[in-house]
């Protein structure tokens, strides 16, 4: 998917005029956040922060010895009976599936969740090559009619209200007009059943393999994963080289932890462990299980200081804590991840210098990293991204000159006491109480009066309080 | 990150970085500090060479930028036994970002690492430094107050009980709560100029909480989030205003302190 990220300011001006979508973000991370609190610290604050240093530990035992451990996966999951491929890239990993696609003579793909499929457009490459895709998520099967990216990791169609999506499954699908949700979901899943049965292939990502025993798991809640991995004569699942985890006991950690954090509950309606296609004597399952070990840039973010970036399960916590998404939902980043993880692995993964935007839209408030299930700290890597949009210059002049002239006045009391005091002065001329037409504070001036320099600062009532001081002990 | 364990800052004197907002924006808070440390009988001196400490430019990116101003701090601060900041995001610069800031500079690592445990935010200085919640601080009259914990001063410092314990132990204080009161105002430093649209959509909810409540004022550890919550109470025509914890806390002083 190509990256629009460096649109960001105008598409979250956009964002913050549209009263539905600021509706329907508010009300559901609102949500999702409440739950997660509750779920993660069911057990008291102690022992939900207890288990996030434990699966933050886990996160970092994988990421240490990741080469290693894909290694073991690759040995352990091929002893299972599955097909272990890599792909450096987007284009390796269509084509792969594509190849996969073309040998078991696959016409009908249907789709469990896969952020990676997005990240690769696996679905434009496969409609390509002719074969019929059908997202199974009723999220992504929600936005694939409606020919939208998703807007959020976990539930994709948050932006969108119950009234929009009946319109467009009257628009589309030809459904009798209703307002009751159940009605709805009851008309897509007979939609969706037929397709489960009919397709060859079914394609899912993955949440953790567990290196140890070359198990792929997944977490889901709709069933549709099952039907995916399941029902299709061929099973290729998705899989960012990071999601690896060293054994059944760490891998029992994050589990704890991920719908956690995700939607608030203390285990997924449905936890998948695969351990292989069908085996002989077995009366289900699919007759091939590929699995696709994803890098595209992973291992580059590997080398980099940024690493513990990897170490993100994708519950999407971080999104619906931070009040930023919540004021520009998701599509206003401009690709796959949206929200704090996105403004830090869209330019990692992506452009530097086209998603510039992203590292700056944060008051750095913190939110992401204390609601992150492994602690990833999101904020500083907010800030040590902006150094590296200064450093490659990808900056705007004014804001560079202005910087240095302030840091080179700070640098002595003289100088800045000097600028303070002029300030002083000038602002008399300024307007008060309304917008500066002109200037970087034209836009905080909007909303906002500005503050007052005070006509002594305190260094002065200090100075004349030694100086007196001096005198009485003199006197 | 290793930080040396913290040397207790009881009966040493106090270096006061004011922090170059208070200096210039909001002095009443300075004052109020020296006012209320001067009455627990704290001897208290203002380092003159102060400015900035580089917290704008490094949250900007520029780090190279920032990086003589935190050098200056260094120096300027060097001897100081404690070191006392009523700011959340000035001292969380210096406690956390300076050390990171000199990762490459051993010398100066160390010497960040060793001012970064002598520093102390204002409330934690007197609640966790010195044991103090009851400064025996008496209101003239009864007020209501509501706490807003700005971001840094909470997820960086784990401060938040701290500025409560100490309004709550003011006569005639009553503080009730105020919805949200751990979200963002929006300000962010230069987040609030460069995207000035998201930063007010922030503070528009802020604003909506803070006239939803009952306290006509609202209490915070930083001057930062305090003008830009009070820009735009203001430019609302809202009758609450925001005040520094130390501002509030001094008006509870004997009446001969209030003015020595």
């Amino acid at each position: 998917m190509r990256s629009e990220a460096g649109r960001f300011v105008t598409a979250a001006r956009q964002a913050l005029t549209d009263t539905p979508l600021q509706d329907a973000v508010k009300r559901a991370t609102d949500t999702a956040a409440r739950k997660r609190d509750l779920a993660m610290f069911a057990d008291g604050r102690d022992h939900g922060e207890a288990l996030r240093q434990q699966a933050a530990a886990a996160r970092h035992r994988a990421l240490s010895q990741l080469p290693a451990l894909l290694e073991q996966a690759e040995e352990r999951l091929t002893a299972n009976g599955a097909t272990v491929l890599w792909a450096t890239d987007d284009a390796e990993v269509c084509r792969h599936v594509q190849a996969i696609a073309a040998r078991h003579n696959v016409q009908r793909v249907t789709k469990s969740k896969s952020m990676i499929s997005e990240e690769v457009g696996l679905n434009d490459a496969l409609i390509a090559a002719g074969i019929d895709v059908l997202e199974t998520d009723l999220g992504e099967f929600i936005i694939q009619l409606a020919e939208e990216p998703p807007s959020h990791i976990v539930t994709p169609v948050i932006h969108k209200s119950k009234d929009a999506i009946r319109d467009l499954f009257v628009e589309k699908l030809g459904m009798p007009p209703t307002d009751d949700a159940q009605t709805m979901a009851r008309f897509a899943r007979e939609h969706l059943r037929a397709a489960f049965l009919s397709a060859e292939m079914g394609i899912s990502g993955g949440n953790f393999i567990i290196a140890e025993t070359g198990t792929l798991c997944l977490v889901t809640n709709e069933g549709n994963g099952r039907m995916v991995t399941t029902l299709p004569r061929v099973h290729v699942a998705l899989v960012g080289i990071e999601k690896v985890v060293a054994t059944l006991e760490d891998y029992a950690l994050l589990t704890q932890v991920l719908p956690r954090s995700a939607t608030g509950q203390a285990l997924a309606v449905y936890t998948h462990m695969i351990n292989g296609p069908r085996r002989p004597g077995e009366n289900d399952g699919p007759e091939a299980l590929y699995v696709i070990l994803v890098d595209n840039g992973r291992s580059a973010i590997y080398e980099t200081e940024y690493a513990e970036v990897l170490g993100c399960i994708r519950c999407g916590a971080c999104m619906n804590a931070c009040p930023i998404y919540e004021a520009t939902g998701g599509h206003a980043y401009g690709w796959v991840y949206p929200g704090p993880i996105g403004a830090v692995i869209t330019p990692l993964l992506t452009d530097l210098k086209e998603a510039s935007p992203l590292p700056h839209a944060s008051s750095l408030c913190g939110k992401c990293r204390e609601v992150c299930p492994v602690d990833i700290d999101l904020p500083r890597m907010l800030l040590d991204l902006r150094r590296d949009l200064v450093n490659a210059g990808h900056t705007p002049p004014p804001w560079t000159v202005g910087i240095r002239a302030w840091s080179a006045v700070a640098r002595s009391p003289r100088a800045f006491n000097a600028a303070a005091r002029a300030a002083h002065i000038a602002q008399h001329a300024l307007p008060q109480g309304r917008k500066l037409p002109l200037g970087p504070l034209g836009g905080w001036t909007a909303s906002r009066n500005l503050p007052k320099v005070a006509a002594q600062p305190f260094r002065a009532w200090w100075a004349a309080r030694e100086k007196a001081r001096d005198r009485d002990e003199q006197s | 990150m290793d930080f040396p364990p913290r040397p207790s800052p009881i009966d040493q004197p106090v270096a006061l970085y004011v922090t170059c907002l208070v200096d210039y924006l909001s002095p009443e808070v300075g004052i109020a500090v020296v006012r209320l440390l001067e009455h627990l009988g704290i001897t208290v001196t203002f380092p003159a060479a102060q400015t900035c400490c580089g917290q704008p430019a490094y949250n900007g990116g520029y780090q190279h930028e920032a990086r003589p101003l935190a050098e200056r701090f260094l120096d300027v601060f060097h001897d100081a036994p404690v070191i006392v900041c009523p700011s959340g995001s000035c001292t969380t610069m210096i406690r956390h970002e300076y050390p990171r800031l000199f990762a490459n500079d051993p010398a100066r690592a160390e010497q960040a690492r060793a001012i970064a445990a002598r520093t102390w935010e204002f409330t934690e200085y007197l609640v966790d430094g010195l044991g103090r919640t009851d400064l025996g601080l008496r209101l003239r009259a009864p007020q209501t107050f509501a706490l807003h914990d700005s971001c840094h001063g909470l997820r960086h410092l784990g401060l938040g009980r701290q500025a409560r314990a100490l309004l709550g132990a003011v006569e005639n204080a009553t503080v009730v709560p105020l919805e949200d009161h751990d979200e963002c105002c929006g300000f962010g430093g230069l987040f609030s100029v460069k995207m000035p649209d998201l930063s007010a959509a922030l503070l528009s909810k802020k604003i909506a909480h803070i006239r939803a409540g009952e306290a006509p004022t609202i209490v915070t550890g930083d001057v930062s989030c305090m003008m830009h919550m009070n820009g735009g109470l203001a430019r609302q025509g809202a009758s609450q205003r925001v005040r520094h914890i130390a501002a509030v806390l001094a008006d509870g002083l004997p009446e001969g302190m209030r003015h020595a």
